[in-house]
């Protein structure tokens, strides 16, 4: 036993010494290949190779594209290229560091700043590439570096097309900005076409639409000297600059929507229910997007992302929130459409809802109940309890799938990076997510747009914009066209998906959203138009949970937990042409805050008013303001 | 069969005269030394392709001090602690791997490293041993060489690793993960009918591999054949350095006289395109010595590897020689423009420590197998 024990041993052992020279054969052989073919470049061709190296003068260099300009609709410029001088320090030749920068700061201004963006931008890049010491030098401080140039060897001045955005204030979420590539971006980006380009679109439209914007690069091939000095050009193929971007966002809407959130957290965005176009989205606070381009300081940035307010954080795009009674049109919506109700079918509302069997109490806003209402009351005074009872007949399944045809849970697709979509909550989320089965009583909190159902603000312009068109989903795009210059616009389509309602169900909804405005019992009564006629929703999303035997009293609830205020409208109702989405976070009631922010972006688009200076004024109280 | 218990004996350790210092330390003499003059050697071309900067040799000095370290701490370590550390180094690796993915999926672009805070940690270089060490243990198991399905389960092992990290992407790290399973399955007796069956079957593949690459890598391999199709690109990378090693013919340009390495025509030239600095500046003299160096490594590993008493310990020794080798040979193909330009450095002498660590690790693992003695096993 033993013996053949030893004997299967040894034969691995031969078997292994057998592929083991195999192995080093095969390495000597392919070695050989590599020195063969070393031999052949060093010996056979090397006189070729050496002529092209002492010929080697001939330097290729990238001939970095101009990047697309960005217009609102009406033509106003929103991201311009500025040409700048920049002094730049290439490391590797710079012997001395410190003396340089010493010997520099005696000709121009160098402050702290500088020097800490340098070091930093030098401890990230390659020794042999020129960093950006001073930016923005005058004519002047050019003349006096040029006198003492070649004190400096490692010292370059280099003009750039610099990103600004005169109205960054404004535009700096929908826009976003561009910034220094940095190290994750190296690796994805194809490097020949970044050759010479340091900025790459970092959020926003500058980042969706980078292809475009960015070009191609194009190169020539310079004839150098020894100490790689330019002599002259010999070849060049021109870059292809960037196509420039028009917009569906007009700029005047877009300020006056600001305007009018002026002092409040939230976010406005208005969408032309014809196109999908954005026609303004406005998250707010905002912040000065130029600064980043450069790259921000980390006091200045610091203050920036740690700023209670957080301005950096774009709400119209990515701030999930409850949608409230903004939801109930399409609930009512689903409920025609599956013909669970009819529009004069009523239902008695007691002030509270109880699920057969069970004794826990969903209330309604409103104390005494409403009575008997119909779907339109329903909508008009926003009755949770007539909603309770809609999206308890309807079910979970049916609601998540009609809600879901108006991207409800899912990305609106809007071309904007960075966009979030919401959560509807379905059965199959709560199993995956929360591991727990579905309880009856979360369908009637879906159904008042309440619980673990979020949505963004531009979820919910363009679900309102598709009731608007009669029932067209289109993916929201803010940009309109790309121009190649010469006039050549070459048009954005984007995806629009027929929903296939009833149009007597949409007309239905239409009408007593009409009534939420027009209705003396609506909960948006006041912001009423003589000029066009207004639909639209009021809605309040719960940030703080309320027990079951207290009640809500607004006053004792801190700032920062007090409701979310929501309203959602479309206008003029006979031929929309805008549809709105507001959210003031924290901001109360969605009928007294909300709504009249709606207005005001309504008027100024379709009647061109700028809207007052007292939109900021307090909101009075009034109990029946609801929901 | 009379010289078999002769040949027993000879195997049953070293000669008495290097049971000195060496052999305690458990260091293989010739290795070590052999391993030195390459990494002296590249510091040579390296310092004069960092333009003599002496901050960078210090970092680089500091790296091969480190990675010596390491080398000798590995080899410390007998190989059954080895052989039971497979399992879990691959399984985490592995992990890591997926856990890299995940967050690169987030983030929405590449990403190699992952961050555990205190340190960014590349999973795909443990891997270049735990692949290694996992199909030697695997196989080890039983007697050799392996059947079908054994092989097959030895493939897949080297697969899921190497196709995760070609995910990543980083072809070059892929290829090397992806190599050392397939020269451990070599090493271990895999039949050469399958080995020709899989090399039909490779060329049948070629054109769906194709397929499913990249556009940049692509690129890479089609500037091959024809550099001057993109000259701004990849194609610059290989025309330069062509020039860079044709031009320093059989003698060189002198070391520090480079045109092409100084005049900044040559780019990465103290990362993975050094060959062409060494051929540029010492010739045909110059590469050869180095080469010269390298395949003395190769055959002295291979030799080891050979000397050893269990089948684990021959086919770790070897799968992680032949590793090097590919190591060497794809850098070298690549810069000489035998092979598209793949992200793999020369071993030793490139500038940057990842790499290095990792090589002289896989050493410090072949030193473990030889200067071990222990119990007869498989």
């Amino acid at each position: 036993m033993a013996g053949s024990w030893f004997h299967a041993a040894d034969g691995e052992r031969r078997l292994f010494a057998r592929r083991a020279w195999v192995a080093a054969i095969l390495a000597t052989l392919l070695l050989s290949l590599v020195v063969a073919r070393v031999a052949h470049l060093q010996i056979d061709s090397h006189q070729h190779f050496s002529t092209l190296s002492q010929d080697n003068r001939v330097r290729l260099e990238p001939l970095p594209p101009v990047r697309g300009l960005i217009y609102d609709t009406q033509g106003v410029l929103l991201a311009a290229n500025e040409p700048s001088f920049t002094l730049t320090v290439t490391p590797d030749k710079a012997k001395d560091m410190p003396g340089l920068l010493e010997e520099l700061s005696k000709l121009i201004r160098l402050d702290e700043a500088d020097i800490k963006r340098f070091d930093r931008l030098r401890r990230q890049g390659s020794p042999y590439a020129a960093v950006p010491l001073r930016l923005h030098l005058t004519e002047e401080e050019i003349a006096r570096v040029s006198l003492d140039g070649h004190r400096f060897p490692a010292v370059d001045i280099r003009t750039d097309l610099l990103r600004t955005y005169p109205l960054g204030l404004y535009t700096a979420h929908v826009l976003g900005y561009v910034a220094r590539i940095d190290e994750e971006e190296v690796k994805r980006i194809d490097a020949a076409n970044y050759r010479g380009t340091d900025f790459i679109g970092k959020n926003g439209l500058e980042k969706s639409y980078e292809e475009v914007l960015h070009g191609r690069v194009g190169y020539r091939q310079v004839e150098v000297n020894a100490k790689g000095r330019v002599l002259r050009t010999l070849e060049s193929e021109p870059p292809t600059p960037g196509k420039d971007l028009r917009l569906h966002l007009d700029i005047r809407l877009q300020r006056h929507a600001a305007k009018a959130l002026a002092g409040k957290r939230g976010a406005v965005v208005a969408i032309d229910p014809r196109t999908g176009g954005v026609l303004a989205l406005v998250s707010n606070p905002s912040f000065d997007p130029n600064p980043f381009v450069e790259g921000i300081g980390a006091k200045e940035y610091a203050a920036l992302r740690d700023d209670i307010d957080v301005p950096l954080f774009d709400r119209a795009l990515r701030g999930q929130y409850p949608p409230g009674s903004t939801i109930k049109p399409f609930i009512a919506l689903g409920g025609l459409e599956t013909g669970v109700i009819t529009t004069g079918k009523t239902k008695h509302c007691s002030g509270a809802f109880q699920l057969p069997g069970q004794s826990h109490r969903y209330r309604d806003w409103r104390k005494g109940g409403h009575g008997s209402v119909d779907m339109r009351r329903a909508i008009v005074e926003s009755c949770d309890v007539y909603f309770y009872d809609l999206a308890h007949h309807l079910g979970i399944d049916r609601l998540n799938d009609f809600l879901g045809k108006f991207h409800f849970g899912r990305k609106t697709g809007v071309d904007l990076a960075g966009e979030l979509g919401g959560l509807l909550p379905s059965k199959e989320w709560k199993r995956r997510v929360r591991h727990q089965a579905w309880y009856p009583g979360e369908t009637l909190i879906v159904g008042i747009g309440q619980g673990a159902f979020l949505a963004t603000p531009l979820q919910l312009a363009a679900a309102t914009a598709a009731i608007a068109n009669g029932g067209r989903y289109l993916e929201p795009r803010v940009a309109k066209a790309l121009d190649a210059g010469q006039g050549q616009l070459e048009p954005i389509q984007a995806p629009r998906r027929d929903l296939g309602l009833d149009p007597d169900h949409v007309e239905d909804i239409i009408h007593a959203m009409t009534q939420v405005v027009e209705s003396p019992r609506g909960t948006a009564r006041r912001i009423r138009s003589p000029a066009y006629r207004i639909a639209g929703k009021t809605g309040t999303a719960q940030v703080f949970t309320v027990g079951q035997k207290e009640t809500y009293k607004e006053k004792q609830v801190a700032a920062r937990k007090r409701d979310h205020a929501l309203f959602v409208a479309f206008a003029p109702v006979e031929d929309p042409r805008i549809a709105v989405a507001v959210l003031v976070e924290n901001g109360g009631h969605g009928g007294s805050v909300a709504a009249p922010i709606a207005r005001a972006v309504m008027d100024s688009y379709l009647l061109g008013q700028e809207p007052p200076g007292d939109l900021d004024a307090e909101p009075e109280e009034e109990a029946e303001d609801g929901d | 069969m009379a010289i078999e218990p002769n040949k027993a004996g000879l195997d049953r350790g070293p000669p008495a005269g290097s049971l000195a210092l060496s052999h305690r330390l458990h260091l293989d003499l010739p290795l070590v030394f052999a391993l030195l003059l390459a990494s002296g050697y590249g510091l040579l071309v390296l310092f004069s392709a960092i333009d003599q900067d002496p901050q960078r040799l210090e970092a680089q000095l500091l790296r091969l001090g480190l990675a010596f370290g390491v080398m000798i701490l590995v080899a410390q370590i007998p190989p059954r602690l080895w052989r039971r550390l497979a399992v879990p180094l691959y399984v985490a690796g592995v992990l890591m791997l997926v856990a890299v993915l995940a967050v690169g999926e987030i983030g929405k672009g590449a990403q190699r490293w992952l961050d555990l805070g205190f340190l960014r940690f590349q999973p795909s270089e443990l891997l270049k041993l735990g692949v290694p060490l996992m199909l030697a243990w695997f196989l080890a198991l039983r007697p050799l060489p392996p059947g079908g399905w054994r092989t097959l389960l030895a493939a897949i092992l080297t697969a899921v690793p190497a196709v995760l990290i070609a995910r990543q992407p980083d072809l070059g790290t892929a290829l090397l993960v992806g190599s050392a399973g397939a020269f451990v399955l070599f090493l271990a007796g895999l039949s050469w009918r399958l080995i020709a069956l899989l090399a039909a079957l490779a060329a049948a593949l070629a054109p769906l591999l194709w397929s499913q690459m990249l556009d940049y890598q692509k690129n890479r391999v089609l500037t091959l054949f024809d550099p001057e199709s993109d000259p701004l690109g990849t194609g610059y990378h290989i025309i330069q350095s062509k020039i860079a090693i044709g031009s320093g013919g059989v003698y060189g340009k002198g070391w520090g006289l480079g045109t092409q390495s100084h005049l900044e025509f040559l780019p990465e030239r103290s990362t993975d395109f050094i060959f062409a600095v060494l051929g540029e500046e010492l010739g045909l003299f110059g590469v050869l010595a180095l080469l010269g160096i390298y395949l003395f490594i190769i055959f002295r590993g291979l030799y080891i590897a050979s000397q050893c008493q269990d089948a684990f310990g021959r086919l770790l020794a070897g799968g992680l020689t032949l590793v090097f080798f590919v190591y060497l040979f794809v850098n070298t193909g690549m810069v000489s423009g035998l092979l598209p330009v793949v992200g793999v450095p020369l071993p030793l002498v490139s500038y940057g420590g990842t790499s290095m660590v990792t090589i002289l690790a896989g050493f410090g693992l072949i030193m473990a197998v030889h200067t071990h003695r222990e119990g007869a096993g498989r």
